[in-house]
């Protein structure tokens, strides 16, 4: 009894301590805390800089006192790097370093002498994950086309590349804003990488493989026989331009996207154990994310109807997801079924170049074991070499994936997005890429994997 | 170079903090009368000091001269708590007394510091300062009034019944007023009842279970508290219904030594917070609240929030006095001041604080340990109970360890009635430690006569067994042992 308080106050203090040393700089950081608008008054915003130290954001300090904040890179990075406005707020890493830009590490004689002299301190570096050619590649490959393209290294989670489209200018943000903010038609803020929300189309196959991999050990024998569409009730599925994919196993399945034999998997699957494989990959649930994203989305349950469940097995149906979901999902793939916790800052630096601190690859969470990851590994290599993916062959560079084209009505008829989700160097995955283009008018078949060839080719060359 | 003085101010007061947290636990292990005088002494050097500097550093970043008569008064009267007590009660502990005032020091200073933005500048810390001077009148009645009034353990059921009346009269209140208004305005003063009905309970519980600790008894005394806490509950005021429980359970299980009784009792509480929690929308909020601020930031997270990115911004060293801004925090002169206590004058400051009071609480069940009468013993550790306790919701609550229950930091928070029945519930701690000299005295006595009777000391030794206080052992620490001789 005596012991009860002493013990209580130990766990307080002891809280208190952990709470300090690892909980106060997320806490501090939340968007909510006004209180880093009055850092600036001492500290003038540091710099945000490539892996390599191109400089993606930075202040200069006019002779009157005046502060300027300039991307150089321009829209490259708008989403991503965000903008800084003290009218608008911040976005992106802007406002997610927000505290780190505003905390001045300097060396302590030269504070001590802004003190006297009432000068501002600089405020530290962030040095980010992201690869500005990199970056540049993905934005050019992705032209004009309204979507996102996400790049991962493989075997630590680090973003080297996040773009999204339309985008916007952010050192002519404050003038810009009005437009930019009732542009509705292309909501050019938005970042599609992370916060977009789209029928995954032919890519959640994978999930629907996998799911009838956990529920049946003998998916090696399955066997369908397409005849280009297939017909349960009076719903009928056809397969992409009506192509009769004849004898198929899972492996030619999926390599040639049938859509009939994902349709009949789906008529065997066990729903609830779908939902939980769904769910083990992340859906319906929180994805480690430093930007701000959009849960993604799967929606069977047991009292869903025939219909729906041939068209999520499919890709199409209710579900949802972000580019940024599935490059995390091929992520795991390429690891050996282990996601790796993403992360766009690697280190943070004084002004002078001195490290503070500095981020390491750290495993997020197992999605699927070594053996299923092995397996769809090995199905996704199929697609590239004869299947869907064909044109990612005869590379420099070994590649797996997988295509996908999802359809949808809009008032002026059908559009279709196109998705690529896959990883190069298959035998020891290097980078993981994820490309999305939205809305083409039906024939954008095959886009979105041109795309990211054009993209893994200059980071090869 | 204002702010340079205020940053190294800042240090400075961290290590004066911790050197006098570092004697509030040394001195237990002095050995000597004259070695524990001297920590005692540097104990009060340290608080004036640190006083000092704290009231000097907010005297040069607001300069405004107001601060400096807030100081004057503050350190005199504190000087004159020190000699008083020296003088008119020369046995009683002066490291509570030295605690005491380090707390109301560190109280005062947050509170001039908070209150440079009031609408009347410096009101409160006015305020607060007018109820320390009264909180020290009865701080010094109290003991002796403990000491010569024998009757106190005979009133049981007027403590009750006055308790009772008083929470029953703000439960009405209350509801008539929508809720959670716990205080009634008495002309310019507002008194919140529940402060003072807590010493009220202890009396009533430790004269009730001093009588008979028998099943029958038992069952009337649970049935008394018990409502207690329910009419707390249904005036909304949670934290003093929490404080009323474990105050009860805690008497109860050093009473009877049944564990039967304390275990029923942890069961019925768990049982009355789940129905509570589904029964009042209010506790939903604050547990929401709790799991996770941001979330709920618009829907009753904001005040936690507000708390946790003060105590993020000023980390170990905080930010410095005037340098910070803990006025965004809502309430933060009451039951926030933990974090702008933090946020500008840092964790490790925070936690010595934390440990001070757990000084305090160590003194007072050495106290409870060592007094003989049951009905005594009870109330040491009843008020020693409640007052720690308070302290661990309170610090608990704004630091998002529990679900905060509103309760106010004692002595270091702004209010009359928590500073009033706070110094109150020491003086009578105080006067319970002159109790216990006496009776030492007059064992040394007793022993003496017997000697000098040379009567045996077998039969003794066997009384000494069975009166023996039935307390769990403590960590051994001194209390002062002084062997008078007249």
């Amino acid at each position: 009894m005596t012991y009860f308080f002493v013990i209580l106050f130990i766990a307080l203090i002891a809280y208190v301590i952990y709470f300090t040393v690892v909980r106060a700089r997320t806490v501090v950081n939340s968007p909510y805390n006004q209180r880093q608008d009055s850092f600036a008054e001492t500290v003038v915003r540091g710099d945000i800089v490539d892996r390599n130290g191109n400089v993606l954001a930075t202040t200069t300090v006019g002779d009157d006192g005046s502060e300027t904040r300039s991307y150089p890179y321009g829209n490259v990075f708008s989403h991503v790097v965000g903008y800084s406005d003290s009218d608008l707020g911040n976005t992106g890493l802007e406002s997610v370093e927000n505290f780190e830009l505003l905390t001045s590490n300097a060396f302590f004689l030269e504070k001590l002498q802004n003190q006297f002299t009432d000068s501002k301190n600089r405020g530290d570096t962030v040095v980010t994950t992201l690869d500005a050619e990199l970056q540049q590649a993905s934005y050019d490959a992705l032209g004009d086309n309204r979507g996102a393209v996400v790049v991962m290294e493989a075997s630590t989670g680090k973003i080297l590349s996040m773009v999204s489209k339309p985008d916007y200018n952010p050192n002519t943000i404050l003038s810009d804003w009005s437009t930019l903010n009732s542009d509705e038609d292309n909501s050019p803020l938005l970042n599609r990488a992370t916060q977009g929300s789209y029928a995954p189309g032919s890519t959640f196959k994978i999930v629907t493989t996998l799911a009838f991999m956990r529920q049946n050990s003998n998916y090696g024998n399955y066997t369908y026989d397409c005849i280009g569409e297939i017909t349960t009730g009076d719903t009928t599925i056809h397969c992409f331009d009506g192509t009769a994919h004849g004898y198929e196993d899972l492996r030619s399945s999926i390599a040639n996207s049938c859509n009939s034999s994902f349709a009949n998997i789906g008529t065997l699957l066990d729903i609830d154990g779908y939902r939980d494989t769904a769910e083990d990959l992340l859906f319906n649930s929180d994805l480690p994310s430093v930007l701000g994203y959009t849960k993604s989305s799967f929606a069977l349950t047991s009292d869903s109807g025939e219909a729906e469940i041939m068209m999520t097995a499919m890709g199409q149906g209710k579900t949802t997801v972000s580019p940024y979901h599935m490059a995390l999902i091929t992520q795991a793939i390429a690891n050996g079924g282990t996601l790796m916790e993403p992360y766009l800052v690697d280190s943070v630096t004084n002004y002078t170049g001195t490290e503070i601190r500095r981020n390491v690859p750290k495993s997020y969470r197992r999605l699927m074991t070594s053996d299923e990851a092995a397996q769809l590994k090995e199905y996704m290599a199929a697609v590239v070499e004869e299947g869907t993916g064909s044109v990612l062959s005869g590379a420099s560079y070994s590649a797996a994936g997988k295509t996908g084209t999802a359809e949808y009505s809009m008032s002026d008829g059908e559009k279709t997005h196109s998705w690529f989700m896959g990883f190069t160097n298959v035998d020891n995955p290097e980078l993981v890429i994820s490309v999305i283009t939205e809305g083409s008018d039906g024939s954008a078949s095959g886009k979105a994997v041109s795309i990211a060839r054009q993209i893994l080719d200059s980071y090869y060359d | 170079m204002v702010n340079i003085v205020v940053q190294i101010s800042k240090y400075i007061i961290i290590i004066l903090m911790a050197a006098y947290t570092f004697s509030c636990f040394s001195i237990f292990t002095r050995n000597y009368e004259d070695e524990e005088r001297r920590v005692l002494i540097r104990q009060n050097v340290l608080m004036f000091l640190l006083q000092f500097a704290a009231f000097g550093a907010m005297y040069l970043a607001a300069d405004d001269i107001r601060i400096m008569f807030i100081y004057a008064a503050l350190a005199v009267t504190l000087l004159a708590v020190i000699l008083l007590y020296n003088l008119i009660y020369p046995n009683v502990s002066r490291l509570v007394v030295n605690n005491m005032c380090m707390l109301i020091n560190a109280g005062m200073i947050m509170i001039t510091r908070l209150s440079s933005d009031n609408a009347s500048p410096y009101g409160s810390a006015v305020r607060q300062m007018i109820f320390v001077v009264l909180g020290i009148v009865f701080g010094l009645t109290v003991p002796v009034l403990i000491r010569k009034l024998k009757v106190l353990e005979n009133w049981t059921y007027i403590y009750a019944g006055v308790g009772g009346a008083a929470l029953l009269i703000v439960a009405v209140f209350a509801v008539s007023s929508g809720g959670a208004k716990l205080s009634f305005d008495l002309g310019p003063i507002s008194i919140q009842p529940s402060e003072f009905v807590k010493i009220l309970f202890v009396f009533f519980v430790a004269s009730s279970l001093k009588k008979s600790v028998e099943f029958k008894n038992i069952v009337v005394t649970t049935a008394v508290a018990a409502g207690h806490v329910l009419i707390l509950v249904l005036s909304t005021d949670l934290g003093a219904a929490l404080i009323f429980f474990v105050v009860y359970l805690i008497m109860l299980y050093v009473a009877t030594r049944q564990p039967l009784y304390a275990l029923a009792g942890i069961a019925a509480g768990v049982l009355a917070a789940v129905i509570g929690y589904h029964l009042f929308s209010h506790i939903q909020v604050r547990v929401q609240a709790w799991q996770d601020p941001f979330a709920a930031y618009s829907g009753g997270g904001y005040q936690l929030a507000q708390s946790l990115f003060a105590i993020g911004t000023g980390s170990w060293f905080g930010t410095g006095l005037f340098q910070g801004q803990p006025d965004m925090i809502p309430v933060a002169e009451t039951d926030f001041i933990f974090s702008a206590i933090t946020e500008e004058m840092g964790v490790i400051y925070a936690l010595c604080l934390i440990l001070i009071c757990v000084s305090c609480y160590v003194m007072f069940l050495n106290i409870a340990m060592e007094l003989r009468d049951p009905f005594y013993k009870l109330i040491a550790l009843g008020l020693g109970t409640c007052y720690i306790f308070q302290v661990f919701l309170q610090i608990g609550g704004v630091t998002k360890f529990i679900p905060s229950t509103g309760v106010t930091l004692p002595l270091v928070s702004y209010g009359g009635s928590s500073l009033l029945s706070t110094m109150i519930m020491f003086g009578i701690i105080q006067g319970l430690y002159i109790i216990r000299e006496d009776e030492e005295e007059e064992r040394i006595e007793r022993k003496r006569e017997r000697e000098l009777r040379n009567e045996p000391r077998k039969t003794n030794r066997k009384n000494t067994a069975k009166t023996r206080p039935r307390f769990e052992e403590v960590p051994k620490q001194r209390t002062r042992r002084k062997q008078r001789v007249r």
